[in-house]
């Protein structure tokens, strides 16, 4: 037992709890919040495996901005609290199972047949903090992975230009 | 230090987020919480792309980790303006009332 | 025995008239009636030419018969039959007689059937007549010219057809044009009666085949001696088989019984076929036959019989008959008897004399009655122009018979030519000197008396009741006064009927020439083919004794008939002097009767019970309809149709519909529309493809 399985332990709690709790609150609000502690969760668990930067980027874009950008809009729409199911009353029930047929495959798969993959990961060196890890980082994104990083900005333009135009009011049309 | 944690074990955490994502996406019927649940299931991804990285010494899983971000960022800002607009036209945000595909 | 020169002309006397049959056949529909007689009278006159230049040339060859092969024809294991045709005085003879008294009627009958078709209302028929004529005419010289019994009985079957279609020429109408069955029943009657002859024919050429094993006249003859030497019985058996086909053929008893009914064909087929030529065929058969009939006495003796007591039965029954042809038909019979009795008592020459004189003067008969027929027709279409609507109508129920002898009388002032040819031919056929019938039946007396003396006393009595019967037609038909205004207002017939009566009368009175006693032409002629024969010295006793027996009847005749004549609606002064015997000749014996009663109905009776029960209600009833039909109907409809189709295919159809339908219903409810549920499938997709891969 050493630090990093009881800080992994832990950490794992809080990132399933917190999902669960995404799951089941009914208030929209909650739920986003929930998600928002997840999201922190698994920024650790990157600090944990070595991967500073996505840390770092995760908890910028994803808790800063996207879950903002959810939280406007629940505002904006009004986290009413939807009634009952009318339809579809065998969906919770077989969605359920149908979750735990694939955890349970899932977990048999890891732990039974993929011995391969039970080889414990070396701690990160010290070295993964360093500018020179980032400077790494940067030459690939920006050598090996620059059409991916020019259509990836790209995407982001066009997403923004689709956002405009999808919400934008028609002439004449009422807000 | 002595043991360290096994891949599996991050891949387990990977799978049961992603299933929990599943299963808000099938049992909510509020869009936004399932957009939520999409985005916890693209982070479990996320998580999974970097314990390989970490596991092959690779930055190549890290750089994906990158794009998929910038990727859920894009997809984010427009299905929640698509979500603003159905809701201006059917006023009401219940995922069963869209069912005109209906066959 | 070459086929030189002019004999080869001998296939002439059969495509002639078959060239004139075709011609009429195919182009007579475009032809007037004048021309369709005068093709077929040219085609009868030319085959009469063509058989006096083979007589010519048989003459200048000194009477030797010539054999002209023709055609080959069967070919079969051991029989072989040839078409030959034979030319000898016996045939020659034959062959003048049958186109030279037939050109006569030909001529006759173009003047007869114009207005017979007219009274009938049919003149499109004229045509068939001729055509049927000349076909006749083909069959007669094939029947006389055959070199072997085959070839005579093709001839033989093939007159026996023409007088069927000839019988039965208005075959839907009886003679005075009503609709009627009476003209194909006795068509039908010559034709069963004709057949009865025939089956014994065939068992004679049967027989004559298993034991000579040729059919050709020759080989028979030439063999005939060893073949009676080894089984006598086979000649004797031959022979009176081929009777019982003279009997059918020349109308002897007891197959006589068609020749009467016969007479409802129209008056120059009675003449030709059943007075001068096709009726002879038996006595031509018997006298051809010769060489086997001698070699067995008891068969002549047994023709001999047959023919004279024929002859006396038929003679009587004339006596009572009241229709003019009818008459002469039992006269025909009865001159026939005396024909057959001639010839199987061996007098083959006499009864060859016979037949030619009878030939002339029965033709003229029947030819003369005929045209007192028509004249009485036309005094009858007279009388209905002339009166008024109302006497019509009021005489509407009564029906006239041309031919009732009770209807005429007088007829000589308004008919004479018709009165004096008539009167010819009564006397010829009575035997009175010097005319052609009295040469001729005395030389069957005179040969009977020799040869038979039972069958002369029974022809004598019948030659004395042929005067009597021919002497009371005369004074009915001719003396007196007319007893129905038909006989009043009768017309003399046209010169084209009256001028082949006068010829014939010619021969009627001269034929005798042919055989006078001393000149002896006919047994020199025939000397040459038959065996045998020798002319005898004038008999002056048998002579004497019919002539008088003769004059006798005539005498009787007239003092019953003629002196006072018969009044209108008067009695037969005849059925008060013999009562009941007179009945029965009226009656005929009731031989139609008796003949219906033990054999005709009992056929009808098994042919009714075979069509109404075997083929009525067994084999259509039941096996048609019921097994054949109604299995098919139950395969087809109740098991295919029901069943089948309609619960097993059917079903099959829509229930292959309905699950579609089902399946469609069941899949149909997966496009929801619901997001969440596409969602749950497409999860449950990612564990099924998981957990096949996990237990891969």
């Amino acid at each position: 037992m050493n630090l990093t399985l009881i800080l992994f332990i832990v950490l794992a709690v809080v990132a399933v709890a917190a999902a669960i709790g995404l799951l089941v609150s009914r208030n929209t609000v909650y739920a986003a919040l929930f998600l928002v502690l997840n999201y922190a969760s698994v920024a650790v668990f990157y600090l944990l495996l070595g991967a500073p930067f996505i840390a770092l980027v995760q908890v910028t874009v994803y808790a800063g901005a996207i879950m903002v950008l959810f939280l406007f809009v629940i505002m904006l729409l009004g986290a009413e609290k939807l009634p009952k199911a009318k339809v579809l009353p065998w969906q919770r029930p077989v969605a359920i199972g149908l979750a735990v047929l694939l955890l349970a495959e899932a977990v048999f798969l890891l732990f039974r047949r993929l011995t391969t993959i039970s080889t414990p990961l070396a701690n990160p060196a010290a070295s993964v903090n360093s500018t020179e890890a980032l400077r790494t980082l940067g030459m690939a994104l920006f050598n090996q992975y620059l059409l991916p990083f020019e259509v990836t900005s790209i995407l982001l333009l066009v997403a923004m230009v689709g956002v405009i135009v999808l919400t934008k009011k028609e002439k004449g049309e009422q807000g | 230090m002595a043991d360290t944690i096994p891949l599996s074990y991050y891949l387990a955490i990977s799978v049961v987020l992603f299933t929990m994502g599943a299963l808000g996406v099938l049992i909510r019927r509020n869009p936004l919480i399932v957009f939520m649940s999409v985005e916890l299931m693209l982070n479990s991804a996320n998580l999974a792309f970097v314990a390989f990285a970490r596991s092959f010494n690779a930055l190549t899983g890290q750089i994906f980790v990158f794009f998929v971000m910038t990727v859920a960022a894009a997809e984010v800002a427009v299905g929640l303006a698509l979500i603003v607009i159905i809701f201006r036209n059917k006023h009401s945000i219940d995922v069963d009332l869209m069912n005109n595909l209906k066959g | 025995m070459a086929s030189s020169g002019l004999f080869s002309l001998v296939p002439l006397i059969i495509l002639l008239p078959v060239l004139g049959l075709l011609i009429n056949l195919i182009f007579g529909g475009r032809m007037s009636e004048k021309a369709i007689g005068t093709v077929a009278s040219s085609a009868s006159g030319l085959a009469f030419v063509v058989s006096a230049v083979l007589g010519y040339s048989l003459w200048a060859g000194s009477g030797t018969a010539v054999v002209v092969p023709f055609a080959d024809w069967i070919h079969i294991g051991d029989l072989n039959v040839a078409w030959n045709f034979r030319v000898d005085t016996l045939s020659v003879l034959m062959m003048l007689v049958v186109s030279g008294v037939g050109s006569l009627i030909h001529i006759y009958a173009i003047g007869y059937m114009h207005e017979d078709v007219r009274f009938k209302n049919d003149p499109g028929r004229y045509r068939r007549f001729f055509v049927f004529l000349n076909l006749f005419i083909a069959m007669m010289m094939i029947l006389v010219s055959g070199d072997s019994y085959l070839m005579l009985f093709v001839g033989w079957e093939g007159v026996g057809l023409c007088s069927f279609l000839l019988i039965g020429f208005w075959y839907e109408m009886d003679t005075l044009g009503r609709p009627s069955w009476a003209n194909s029943n006795a068509a039908k009657k010559a034709m069963i009666a004709n057949r009865i002859g025939d089956f014994g024919f065939l068992m004679a050429a049967f027989s004559m085949f298993w034991w000579f094993k040729d059919l050709s006249f020759e080989g028979v003859f030439t063999q005939a001696a060893q073949v009676a030497s080894i089984t006598p019985s086979a000649i004797l058996f031959i022979t009176l088989f081929l009777l019982i086909g003279v009997a059918g053929k020349s109308a002897q008893l007891p197959l006589y019984v068609w020749l009467p009914d016969a007479m409802a064909g129209p008056t120059p087929v009675s003449a030709l076929i059943h007075a001068a030529t096709m009726v002879t065929a038996g006595v031509y058969l018997v006298a051809r036959s010769a060489p086997l009939y001698t070699l067995v006495p008891q068969a002549q003796n047994t023709v001999a019989l047959v023919g004279g007591i024929t002859a006396l039965f038929a003679a009587t029954i004339a006596v009572g008959q009241y229709d003019i042809k009818k008459v002469l038909a039992y006269s025909t019979i009865s001159q026939l008897g005396f024909m057959v009795a001639a010839v199987g008592m061996g007098a083959f020459v006499a009864g060859m004399f016979h037949l030619v004189t009878h030939a002339f003067f029965k033709a003229l008969l029947f030819l003369s009655a005929g045209s007192v027929i028509l004249g009485m027709e036309r005094g009858h279409h007279h009388l209905a122009h002339h009166k008024s609507a109302e006497e019509q109508a009021g005489e509407h129920d009564e029906v006239f018979d041309p031919g009732d002898m009770r209807n005429m009388g007088g007829l000589r002032k308004q008919m004479p030519v018709t009165f004096w040819v008539y009167l010819i031919g009564a006397l010829a056929l009575a035997g009175i000197v010097p005319l052609a019938g009295f040469w001729s039946k005395d030389e069957i007396l005179a040969d009977a008396y020799l040869k038979f003396p039972a069958v002369f006393w029974m022809l004598l009595v019948a030659a004395f009741f042929t005067a009597f019967y021919m002497g009371r037609q005369v004074w009915m038909v001719f003396f007196g006064q007319p007893r129905h205004d038909a006989a009043a207002q009768a017309e003399e017939s046209k010169p084209v009927i009256t001028v082949p009566l006068m010829i014939l009368a010619t021969l009627a009175v001269l034929g005798g020439v042919l055989n006078l006693p001393g000149l002896h032409g006919l047994t020199n002629w025939l000397g040459h083919t038959i065996a045998g024969v020798e002319a005898g010295p004038f008999n002056f006793l048998v002579a004497g004794l019919s002539t008088l027996l003769a004059l006798i009847a005539i005498g009787l005749s007239w003092l019953l008939y003629g002196r006072h004549p018969l009044a209108v609606g008067q009695k037969d002064p005849l059925k008060k002097l013999l009562g009941p015997v007179f009945t029965v000749f009226e009656r005929k014996y009731w031989v139609d009767e008796f003949y219906w009663a033990v054999f005709v109905n009992r056929y009808v009776d098994i042919a009714r019970f075979l069509a109404n029960v075997i083929d009525g209600r067994f084999w259509h009833d039941f096996v048609h309809d019921k097994v054949i039909a109604g299995s098919y109907n139950w395969i087809s409809h109740t098991v295919l149709d029901l069943r089948v189709d309609r619960q097993f295919i059917d079903a099959i159809g829509n229930g292959l519909g309905a699950l579609t339908k089902r399946i469609s219903a069941g899949l149909r409810r997966m496009q929801n529309g619901f997001v969440r549920s596409y969602a749950l499938a497409v999860l449950a997709g990612v564990v099924i493809i998981l957990g096949y891969l996990i237990l891969k």
